[in-house]
């Protein structure tokens, strides 16, 4: 295990450290220490290296990942795993806004609760959140799935592309053009993967979640739609 | 009985025939019209401005014997890797799927020639403009379509784009009949659909985010790359502040005249100030704040020849971008094809309907069959021809005003032929050393 102390050797020293490091490694334990909220921590990573954050994150931490495993032994900021690529985000508190927003693969999982805009314009990320989310969530969510144990906000899956969304608890409200869907066993083998993946499956069983997807009306523009845009 | 003279029929200026017939179109099909371009408004425009040229107070270079130096640096503020362009003309963002694959190479082939670089748009990078570009622009855009740590990392500069001239505050739509197979592909999306891009980033507000969000990019990219902020010219004096104190490398401020692959035009034609009304606002902002030069500027929006260029440098740019001109400089628009735009009810000069995806020169377009009748090597030496006419037009003005690099001209050159131009550009009106607006004078 390698440690890392944040406060005393600073941001770039960290990303460069971690930047620099490949697929041979045998450095492939870090721990970070004294977070103390910075922002882009672990971001831009491409090794599969295992790293924990022993502490709170700012903004955008583990931005953009490949192959990485960060763990979060805290909260997070704004846009934690932004555009992740791959790998496995984890984080063990709650999540600011943006979460996963425009993740391009890879599983985050949240374990408290996520804000509004959790999985923001995601194409492909997986994320599972133990807790609820935020207002806004998924909005142009263009592929990839979002596993909700706890409640929704207001306007879920708002103007939604292909994502598809699995919610437990109650929604507040869905966004324009977002329906709730049939469940079909091939969506429940799905489920039952990522509540596994996603650290939750001894928390609840993929029967008890409600499906939501596109009804694909706003697909291309059309006038007689006019109030729904 | 007396025949008496009538009056002859008066056509109203309110209610013009023009008028009238976007009033009729939208009545028959209940949809606002979509195209593509920039304002095409009678605009305040560099037009409107004069070189003084040199006199017995200021003494001229030699054509083509002194030299005139046209090379600009872009990014020194903080980037490890700053960018050295030979000419100060640069190619805007166009994206791929606005644009076809060879039209992107064209331009990689063309900038590359010509010394300068080029910019991707909202559709990730391809492999034609990085190929051919030797200097590319990655663009950051609200839709993060395609975008990925690798492109980034291979990019030459990074620009986080905030808006565009032709709809600050708005987003873009890419209508689903240029959505090909690739194109879908690069965006995540499915084939066929349209592909909205948002008006704002899905993972940042406002200036303090931005300079969060700059850091993360610097970080992941190791602080090698410059790192560009566009902005459209609403409020170019608060915008190129805040992108300063964001932490920007370069602010690119692109004026209403700048083209969009396709937007409303009641939106390109009602929101947003002219480049010539934005650029002395943007120069003020890095002036106050003891930037100027230090954080680089690059504007565009309406920018032809090298005339314009000298005029946007002389007013405080470092460099320009050009869009439409190095469309209409690969053969769009070409009165050659005027049959065939004929056949679309249009003329060479006014086609504009980019997003449909016809164009019969082969350039907006994703139709293979269309796309095939645009030749990338032939289309990339004509830019690298413009872009040199445009420098060497550039160099003659300069060196008529005494200037031994295109940076030293300032607005002490230039007068304004209209009380407009005069207070949008912060010079004197023609004859007299009245600057509307300013005190003193007459």
């Amino acid at each position: 295990m390698q440690t890392f102390d944040l406060a005393a050797q600073g941001l770039r020293a960290l990303n460069q450290t971690l930047h620099g490091l490949n697929g041979t490694t045998n450095q492939t334990a870090w721990e970070v220490v004294n977070p103390k909220g910075s922002h882009a921590i672990a971001v831009g990573l491409d090794a599969p290296i295992d790293v924990t954050v022993k502490g709170s994150t700012g903004y955008y931490c583990a931005g953009m990942n490949k192959q990485a495993t960060v763990r979060v032994k805290g909260s997070v900021g704004p846009g934690v795993a932004e555009n992740m690529m791959s790998g496995t985000v984890i984080v063990d508190g709650d999540a600011s806004q943006y979460a996963g927003a425009t993740g391009r693969g890879g599983l985050l999982v949240i374990k408290g609760n996520a804000a509004s805009r959790c999985g923001i314009s995601m194409k492909g990320i997986d994320i599972v959140v133990h807790g609820n989310i935020g207002h806004m969530s998924c909005f142009m969510a263009q592929s990839g799935n979002l596993v909700v144990l706890g409640d929704a906000g207001d306007a879920l899956g708002d103007s939604l592309y292909e994502a598809r969304l699995f919610v437990r608890g109650s929604v507040k409200s869905l966004g324009a053009d977002c329906i709730e869907k049939e469940m079909r066993p091939e969506h429940l083998e799905l489920l039952a993967d990522l509540l596994k993946r996603g650290e939750a499956d001894h928390l609840a069983k993929p029967e008890e979640f409600k499906r939501y997807g596109s009804a694909r009306k706003l697909y291309n523009f059309n006038v007689d739609n006019a109030s729904a845009y | 009985m007396t025949d008496f003279p009538h009056t002859p029929p008066k056509q109203s200026w309110t209610f013009s025939n023009d008028v009238n017939a976007e009033i009729r179109r939208a009545a028959a099909t209940g949809i606002y019209d979509i195209r593509g371009g920039g304002s095409k408004r009678h605009l305040p425009h560099f037009d409107d401005l004069l070189f003084l040229g040199a006199s017995i107070s200021r003494y001229p270079l030699e054509g083509y014997r002194e030299k005139c130096a046209t090379d600009v640096w872009l990014g020194t503020r903080f980037a490890k890797k700053p960018i050295h362009l030979d000419i100060p003309v640069t190619i805007a963002g166009m994206s791929f799927g606005a644009l076809s694959g060879p039209a992107k190479e064209a331009l990689g082939r063309g900038a590359s020639e010509a010394g300068t670089s080029t910019t991707t748009g909202d559709g990730g990078m391809t492999e034609e403009e990085r190929g051919h570009s030797k200097t590319l622009v990655y663009q950051y855009l609200p839709s993060r379509y395609g975008m990925n740590p690798d492109d980034l990392r291979r990019a030459d500069a990074i620009e986080v784009v905030v808006g565009q001239g032709a709809k600050p505050g708005g987003g873009g739509m890419l209508l689903g009949q240029k959505i090909s197979d690739r194109v879908a592909m690069m965006r995540n999306l499915p084939k066929g659909i349209d592909q909205r891009s948002a008006c704002r980033h899905p993972d940042w507000t406002g200036p303090d985010d931005l300079e969060i969000k700059i850091l993360e990019i610097r970080e992941i990219t190791e602080w090698e790359k410059p790192i560009y902020v566009k902005i459209g010219g609403a409020r170019p004096y608060y915008d190129t502040a805040l992108a300063v104190k964001a932490g920007a490398d370069v602010v690119v401020l692109d004026g209403m005249q700048g083209g969009t692959a396709a937007t409303q035009d009641v939106f390109i034609e009602n929101v947003g100030m002219p480049i010539l009304a934005c650029i002395p606002q943007a120069v003020k902002a890095l002036q106050d704040l003891g930037m100027h030069r230090k954080v680089q500027l690059i504007v565009s929006g309406g920018i032809r020849t090298g005339a314009d260029v000298a005029k946007a440098m002389a007013l405080g740019a470092d460099a320009v971008a050009i869009g439409t001109a190095a469309l209409v400089a690969l053969g769009d628009n070409d009165p050659a094809l005027e049959a065939e735009y004929q056949k679309l009810g249009t003329t060479a000069g006014a086609y504009d309907d980019w997003h449909e995806g016809k164009d019969p020169a082969g350039i907006t377009t994703q139709d293979p069959d269309l796309f095939k009748r645009f030749d990338p090597i032939l289309g990339g030496r004509r830019l690298k021809n413009y872009l040199k006419v445009m420098t060497l037009e550039a160099q003659t003005i300069a060196r008529a005003c005494g200037k031994n690099h295109l940076h030293n001209l300032e607005p002490e050159d230039l007068c304004a032929l209209t009380i407009e131009s005069a207070a949008m550009a912060g010079v004197p009106l023609a004859g007299t050393s009245w600057i509307p607006g300013r005190n003193g004078g007459f």
